[in-house]
């Protein structure tokens, strides 16, 4: 599998194996229609694990507060609608995207300063702040019951959203090969081999001039904005937004669901949020009390025998059968010396 | 000569303990100069002042002609200074012309550019190849930098600096760690690198430093014990006593 590190080597072309995604993401609604909900809400994971891997992945900026950015893009397209009465979904996501950049800029602008563990309580005390702020603001958010009565107006006044869900998976399908093309195209560019230079040797690039902080605010930046986005789009698709879209245990299972698919390769973002919804879905069918142990298990085994996740594995397969097929190509000519 | 980076009464105290004690410095354009000392002197402490990673307690560094004492060292990489490590300091996950491409893109700007594709710069690859042709690795361009011998690593360390385009280069020990039979490759390439640089090496192998440096600094307890030729430093009993022994008397 290509690993989708951006340097000026790497060939930017999209590969065949790129457009499986889609394919099955087209396929799905025609196979399987009666999880059209369930699709929408991994194609949301999917975007939202997306702009943690440009953070994480790509730019080494560890973060257990991405929900801040999910839940407040979550929010304004809620109050949007419920309180505002803005309806257009277009509308609410480029005004989700924009407040959820913004409050990316203005809380990287500080905790970017910091490294390590500092800035991994920073960012879990941000979304911890925001979580409270929604609890406590009743009049606007609904605090701990959630806000309700929102309302989606039909795609270009055409496409209405059914109860069935085709329409909202179509959209969060879309958006999210819009992000998709955007997150690939930034992390091909230099800008993305920059960030790659950061995660590597953070010392370095400051040593060769690079802006390292101006960059690393940047793509803060634009993933807090992907983030909220998709966070639109969540209330969108559930026409609901709780508290728990501000939660740690938001943020925490974007992190589990990054992990488990492959960090820093793009893809990992596509195949760890699909296997552990789907692993979380029917484990709590089967077992709806134990559900959560299962999980558990998947992830300290992807966490011992396989660190570069569930595409990690793959690369090593891969591997082991080209080398496989190298020592035959090798013996074979050997052979028909032999016979002649 | 025009004086391309000076110190003035240059001083650094860890708390209670001064590592920098009034150092006086200069280095002209195409100097070949080598700061040598025993361990703990406060050679790397003075090179990281000189980059700017490390803030001084007092005194002033002056790079070409400004005061860029309270600058960034991004803002003193940009007026010319580039510096190697004394412990390799290179982007693992890459390949070797990778690492000098990143350099070379943040010279030419281009670091934060998002239109185009990065290989799309293809005079950014050109540009990096050549470099690598004149240090000799254009056969490992491809190889992941991890992968490298430690002694090829030191010149991608050089190769990465030297994207830069300085007009001072600051050497950070970079012979350390190499077998003795490849130091010559080092020294080839110190030897070969453009004459208009002011380079400041240091080196604690002092074969390398005797044949390469033109003028020598002795720095004792962070502070300045003699400054001159190599045969001044060579017959000088107060260095054969802190430091080079009976060998180069």
């Amino acid at each position: 599998m290509k690993r989708h590190n951006g340097s000026y080597s790497a060939d930017p072309r999209i590969g065949w194996l790129e457009l499986l995604p889609w394919v099955l993401g087209v396929a799905a609604f025609f196979l399987l229609p009666d999880y059209l909900s369930l699709g929408a809400r991994i194609l949301v994971y999917v975007l939202y694990a997306l702009s943690l891997d440009l953070v994480v992945g790509y730019a080494g900026i560890v973060t257990l507060g991405h929900s801040a950015f999910f839940g407040l893009g979550a929010y304004v397209a809620g109050i949007l609608a419920a309180r505002l009465g803005v309806t257009d979904p277009l509308l609410e996501l480029i005004v989700s995207f924009i407040a959820s950049a913004l409050l990316g800029l203005a809380t990287g602008a500080v905790i970017l300063r910091t490294r390590a563990l500092t800035l991994l309580m920073l960012t879990l005390a941000i979304a911890s702040i925001l979580s409270e702020i929604a609890n406590k603001a009743t009049w606007l958010t609904g605090g701990a019951d959630g806000l309700s009565g929102i309302t989606v107006s039909p795609i270009f006044g055409i496409f209405r959203f059914d109860l069935f869900g085709k329409t909202a998976y179509w959209m969060c399908l879309a958006a999210l090969l819009v992000g998709w093309w955007f997150v690939r195209r930034v992390i091909y560019s230099p800008f993305g081999a920059s960030l790659v230079g950061i995660r590597e040797n953070y010392a370095r690039m400051s040593a060769i001039g690079s802006p390292v902080y101006g960059r690393m605010l940047s793509v803060y930046t634009l993933s807090a904005g992907i983030a909220g986005a998709a966070g639109a789009l969540m209330t969108q698709t559930n026409q609901f937004v709780g508290l728990n879209v501000l939660s740690f245990e938001s943020s925490g299972e974007l992190l589990v669901m990054l992990i488990l698919g492959g960090v820093g390769r793009i893809y990992g973002a596509f195949v760890g949020p699909i296997v552990y919804i789907i692993a979380q879905d029917q484990l709590a069918k089967q077992f709806p009390e134990y559900w959560s142990l299962g999980i558990g298990l998947l992830l300290v085994i992807i966490v011992l025998f396989a660190r570069d996740g569930i595409l990690g594995i793959l690369d090593r397969i891969v591997a082991a059968v080209r080398r496989r097929s190298t020592a035959r190509t090798a013996i074979e000519p050997k052979r028909s010396d032999a016979t002649l | 000569m025009t004086v391309v980076l000076e110190t003035r009464a240059l001083c650094k105290n860890f708390g209670a303990l001064p590592v920098a004690q009034s150092i006086d410095f200069q280095l002209t354009a195409g100097a070949r100069h080598a700061l040598i000392g025993p361990n703990g002197a406060g050679k790397t402490t003075f090179v990281n002042m000189l980059t700017g990673r490390l803030q001084p307690s007092s005194g002033a560094v002056i790079l070409g002609g400004d005061d860029v004492t309270r600058l960034s060292q991004r803002e003193r990489v940009k007026r010319g200074l580039g510096r190697t490590f004394q412990i390799n300091s290179l982007f693992r996950g890459l390949s070797t012309v990778d690492n000098v491409a990143l350099a070379v893109a943040e010279r030419r700007g281009l670091g934060g550019r998002m239109l185009k594709p990065a290989r799309a710069h293809t005079d950014v690859r050109d540009e990096s190849m050549a470099l690598l042709r004149t240090l000799g690795l254009q056969d490992d361009a491809a190889t992941l930098i991890s992968s490298l011998p430690y002694g090829k690593q030191r010149l991608v360390e050089i190769a990465i600096t030297l994207a830069m385009k300085p007009k001072v280069l600051l050497l950070d020990e970079p012979a350390a760690g190499v077998p003795s039979m490849e130091t010559h490759r080092i020294l080839d390439v110190l030897e070969s690198l453009p004459a208009e640089i002011g380079i400041l090496i240091i080196e604690h192998d002092m074969d390398l430093v005797f044949r390469f440096a033109r003028r020598i600094t002795i720095l004792v307890n962070g502070a300045t014990l003699l400054e001159g030729t190599p045969e001044e430093i060579a017959r000088d009993p107060r260095v054969r006593e802190v430091y080079l022994g009976e060998r180069h008397a």
